[in-house]
């Protein structure tokens, strides 16, 4: 226990000393967690509202189809996309592969299933009642939806949340897509696995205590938006 | 929960006989211009392209977990004004990644793979970099009586005669290479539950094979970088010898197979890891006090 606790103390003088790979690894991390975050939020919070809302042929079928990929496998979608960006790939002329960029994409494919499958329960959830009156009150189907919206929108946030907390926690996909170039790629997990390579658990720790940092400091901020 | 919802039934009944939408367009102003100057604030940071060109090299875990490769990284960059950077992975994928034009040079060591690489034309201007050796770790103890062994061969015997936990990468590192070949020219073939395969990295299989007092075969470099900083407590137990020599070769992907390939900065690397400097950086690279790399440039053809 005492080699881990001195490396832990050592790692977390070079956290609070602000060592400038530190601070690169954390800014990468949450630099690519952002647009990632923001991406698959983009793409599937409107996925889940129209999954929960919608009423249309293969409507359960598409609900079974993203749960499932719920449990998709970081590697698999690191491999996945590596086939597309690298040079051999559909995509290789864009040189994507092994840029911050790389990694954000394979985020977005991992995260999409899960702020999807997140806001559709959270619009689900939303009692019926409110459906029913907002339309015999003779609103708009617009307005019917933005009703629903605004009563769903503290599971919706929970939904971003957990997709930022998802991806700036994950490993596979930064590693094979980013390629743990210090500096330019290397986020803190990746960084967390190269020292745990090299043998310094405790730095490791250190580290995985500042990425718990960035996700607390988030949703403190998204407490902070929410009060209004 | 109900109370709540039944609430907000009532506000919206009554905002809706008062004024239809009235109520509403504010509050979504309002959440969406929160939204979007939150965007904003984070836009302005998306930073992407690198100011320098850059350079892509695959290298192996031992050149860059050493501390090798930021003694001489920073040198070159500065001379050439680019940003090398540095993919560390096993053999097999550095030259794999070479080979789908992924990277623009390769720092590897695994003979019989380059030789392949080469012969396939997917990599040129390969040049003899440095060497160390191999060798074969295991408890002080030494269960198997590897320490009193003359040949690797015979080592290798007495490990699995004694069936004495064996650790190997299994991950088609260069090292791994090299252990398959020692086994089958040590003419074993069959293993048993003694024979473990980890399919990972040199550090993790090193710190593996000491928490389970098993030996493994490592490059002389990473054995040594982790005994300096007290990660692991093996000892060198098997015999030295020609068959244990670990070259390693810098090589460029071939621009006829890759035209977007940066082969002229490539071959500015190699030129700079095979002149004076970059071997005399090579040479004086220490950890504790021993010398981890042996510049070998001026054998090369």
């Amino acid at each position: 226990m005492e080699y881990l606790l001195d490396g832990f103390a050592d790692g977390l003088m070079r956290v609070l000393r602000a060592d400038p790979q530190v601070m690169l690894a954390a800014w990468v991390t949450i630099k690519v967690g952002f647009w990632a975050t923001i991406l698959a939020s983009l793409i599937g919070l409107p996925v889940g509202f129209l999954l929960a809302m919608g009423r249309f042929r293969g409507r359960g079928f598409a609900i079974t189809l993203l749960q499932t990929s719920l449990g998709l496998p970081t590697v698999v979608i690191g491999l996945l996309a590596y086939g597309f960006l690298s040079r051999r790939g559909p995509l290789g002329f864009a040189d994507l592969l092994f840029t911050p960029s790389a990694i954000v994409i394979g985020l977005v494919v991992l995260a999409v299933p899960l702020v999807a499958v997140f806001s559709m329960t959270s619009v689900a959830s939303v009692d019926e009642r409110v459906r029913e009156t907002a339309l015999t009150l003779g609103a708009s189907n617009g307005l019917v939806a933005w009703t629903v919206l605004r009563e769903a929108r503290f599971g919706m946030m929970a939904a971003v949340l957990a997709a930022f907390g998802r991806v700036s926690s994950e490993v596979g996909i930064a590693m094979m897509l980013g390629g743990n170039i210090e500096g330019y790629t290397r986020t803190l997990t990746t960084a967390i696995a190269l020292e745990s390579m090299k043998g310094e658990f405790g730095f490791g720790i250190a580290l995985g205590v500042v990425l718990l940092a960035i996700i607390f400091v988030t949703n403190l901020l998204s407490r902070y938006i929410q009060r209004s | 929960m109900k109370s709540i919802s039944k609430s907000w039934v009532v506000r919206l009944r009554s905002s809706l006989q008062n004024n239809q939408e009235y109520k509403y367009i504010p509050m979504a102003r309002c959440f969406l211009s929160r939204f979007f100057l939150a965007l904003l604030l984070v836009l302005g940071f998306w930073t992407h392209a690198p100011a320098q060109e850059r350079l892509k090299l695959a290298t192996t875990t031992s050149t860059e977990n050493s501390g090798l490769l930021k003694q001489l990284h920073p040198i070159f960059e500065k001379k050439n004004g680019v940003s090398v950077h540095t993919i560390s992975v096993g053999t097999g994928k550095a030259l794999r990644l070479g080979q789908n034009g992924d990277v623009d040079v390769v720092l590897v060591h695994a003979k019989k793979a380059e030789d392949m690489f080469m012969e396939r034309a997917y990599g040129v201007h390969r040049r003899a970099v440095m060497y160390n050796d191999f060798v074969i770790v295991g408890p002080a103890s030494d269960p198997a009586g590897v320490f009193r062994t003359f040949n690797v061969s015979e080592a290798l015997h007495q490990i699995r005669d004694s069936k004495s936990l064996w650790f190997s990468r299994g991950d088609d590192s260069g090292t791994h290479k090299k252990e398959m070949e020692l086994w089958r020219d040590a003419g074993v073939g069959v293993f048993g539950s003694w024979y473990r395969a980890l399919g990972q990295g040199m550090g993790r299989t090193l710190m593996a094979a000491d928490e389970k007092s098993g030996y493994t075969l490592t490059d002389r470099g990473t054995y040594i970088a982790l005994v300096a900083k007290g990660k692991i407590s093996l000892n060198i137990q098997g015999p030295r010898g020609e068959r244990l020599h670990n070259p390693y070769s810098v090589i460029a992907v071939n621009p006829k197979r890759h035209p977007h390939v940066k082969f002229g900065l490539a071959v500015k690397y190699i030129d700079f890891l095979v002149s004076a400097e970059g071997q005399g950086i090579i040479r004086d690279f220490r950890l504790m006090g021993k010398q981890l790399f042996y510049p070998n440039a001026k054998y090369s053809r």
